[in-house]
């Protein structure tokens, strides 16, 4: 589904390097770095908002030039308009493709959605997320969970076959962060979408991620990858597998 | 940001303070006790029955002016100021010139503006849109400018480009300061709007002003002017007032 080639990219130092790495479908991907260490430019890179210098990023065998209409991005600061209800905010993405229209560059080619139908949909993402009573209402009146899953509800509303997120959860406070987190997983498992997050949390990311990439001190030439026999339940987060993870993850940062 | 959001008053105590700056007139009134300073009742009767005749006319034709130049000036200054909000390269270049022009007090200006335009309704209109436009140019600037780089690129993630930033983004984080810079700006709208029309009209409350007081000696009338041209500035402004609390409901709601 993505596979980096030699990419390099710099800002004013390199930051990666003849980087190369693959995620197959539906696979769920958490990158591990101290900040600094280049995770968030990975996902700028796969979110097609910043180009390699050179090397390539494809995804679905396409090479990324530009944002990609099927691919859903979430970052920590949410990204809400302000001025728009939740509903506004939620419907934000489906309404930009009906701006645009099904052109291929903006909006999938075969999309084609009525006013009815994204309602529905609106409605049937606000319900998922359990943000169904606060549709009309403001962003800064809710809670930075609630925001969180606002900007989810609006991704995944737009059907995803990749989903990027960039410290999600680092802002909310503990069991916001652990309810958010299962949703999370349980959603993604029911869409089977391709789910690639950046964290600077060891916990985090060896509760969410099948499989775990592990960045230090930029330039980053290979990465450590590992393999997590993760479970996406509450259980998870007690067992020895995880703590063994966990301090795994501790050792591949020193 | 909009003092319009976070006023302490409602309509009641608008009404009451109304109510007392009349008394406080009458009292003064009666105790000054000359044709300089008639009664608020006398005038009030005055504008009563003038307004619907030449009056009338005259409240008209400024009114035109004021309006002609806040469109004019929001059709110059909005798309500047959100081009160069968007754009800091431009930006760099234009805030010295912006810096340097928007301090210099444009009504001195007046008799150049003059010279050059002549008679008519223009020279007024270019008069007071010349204050407007840098009002208006740099609240949008920095409205566009303000815009959270977050805001934009998870907007951009969900398939914008340009045209849907500007119609999802751009156009309504800018429109408030619109509203705002015209509000702040209508007071010196009205007060330069009666200098421009001592000079070279025949029509428009700063004349009938002028010649009630300084030629025909007939007070009465003069206050009635200096009432109705208060009132266009207050109607303006709660206009205005009213539009931007409308648009920002966002920031009252809590």
């Amino acid at each position: 589904m993505i596979v980096l080639r030699e990419v390099r990219f710099a800002y004013e130092t390199p930051v990666f390097e003849f980087f190369s790495w693959q995620a197959a479908t539906g696979e769920v991907w958490t990158v591990l770095g101290p900040s600094g260490c280049g995770k968030s430019t990975l996902l700028l890179l796969l979110a097609g908002l910043r180009l390699p210098q050179s090397g390539e990023v494809r995804i679905a065998g396409q090479v990324v030039t530009r944002p990609r209409p099927r691919t859903g991005l979430v970052l920590q600061e949410y990204g809400l308009l302000p001025w728009a209800t939740v509903r506004e905010n939620v419907a934000l993405g489906l309404r930009i493709r009906r701006f645009y229209g099904p052109d291929g560059r903006h909006a999938p080619r075969e999309f084609s959605l009525e006013p009815q139908a994204v309602a529905e949909r609106v409605d049937y993402w606000l319900a998922r997320l359990g943000i169904a009573p606060l549709a009309e209402v403001y962003p800064q009146q809710i809670s930075g969970g609630q925001r969180q899953r606002t900007a989810i509800a609006r991704t995944l509303a737009l059907e995803p076959d990749v989903l990027l997120l960039d410290e999600p959860f680092s802002a909310l406070d503990a069991p916001t962060r652990e309810s958010l987190q299962l949703l999370t997983l349980d959603l993604c498992a029911e869409t089977a979408v391709t789910v690639v997050l950046v964290t600077h949390s060891i916990e985090e990311a060896a509760f969410m991620g099948q499989k775990i990439m592990v960045l230090t001190d930029p330039p980053n030439r290979r990465p450590v990858l590992l393999e997590n026999a993760h479970t996406p339940d509450a259980a998870y987060r007690r067992s020895p597998e995880y703590l063994a993870m966990c301090r795994r993850l501790r050792e591949a940062l020193q | 940001m909009s003092d319009a959001a976070s006023r302490r008053f409602n309509a009641r105590s608008l009404a009451w303070s109304a109510l007392a700056l009349l008394g406080g007139w009458a009292a003064l009134a009666i105790l000054v006790h000359r044709p300089i300073l008639p009664s608020p009742w006398t005038v009030l009767a005055v504008l009563w029955r003038e307004l619907p005749g030449e009056l009338g006319r005259h409240f008209l034709v400024s009114f035109y002016r004021v309006v002609a130049s806040i469109a004019l000036a929001t059709v110059l200054a909005a798309p500047l100021g959100l081009i160069l909000g968007q754009s800091s390269r431009l930006d760099r270049l234009a805030a010295p010139f912006i810096y340097l022009l928007y301090p210099i007090p444009k009504v001195v200006l007046v008799p150049i503006v003059l010279l050059f335009l002549g008679v008519g309704e223009l020279p007024k209109i270019v008069i007071i849109t010349m204050i407007l436009f840098f009002q208006i140019l740099v609240l949008v600037r920095d409205a566009a400018a303000g815009i959270r780089p977050e805001l934009l690129l998870s907007v951009r993630s969900l398939g914008a480009g340009r045209r849907a930033l500007w119609r999802f983004v751009y156009l309504p984080a800018t429109f408030p300061a619109i509203l705002t810079a015209v509000r702040q700006s209508i007071g010196t709208a009205v007060a330069v709007l009666y200098i421009a029309e001592l000079f070279a009209t025949r029509y428009g409350l700063g004349y009938y002003i002028y010649v009630q007081g300084n030629t025909l000696f007939d007070y009465p009338r003069m206050y009635a002017g200096i009432v109705a041209m208060s009132l266009l500035g207050l109607g303006l402004y709660f206009s205005v007032d009213a539009a931007e609390r409308h648009v920002c409901r966002w920031r009252s709601a809590d």
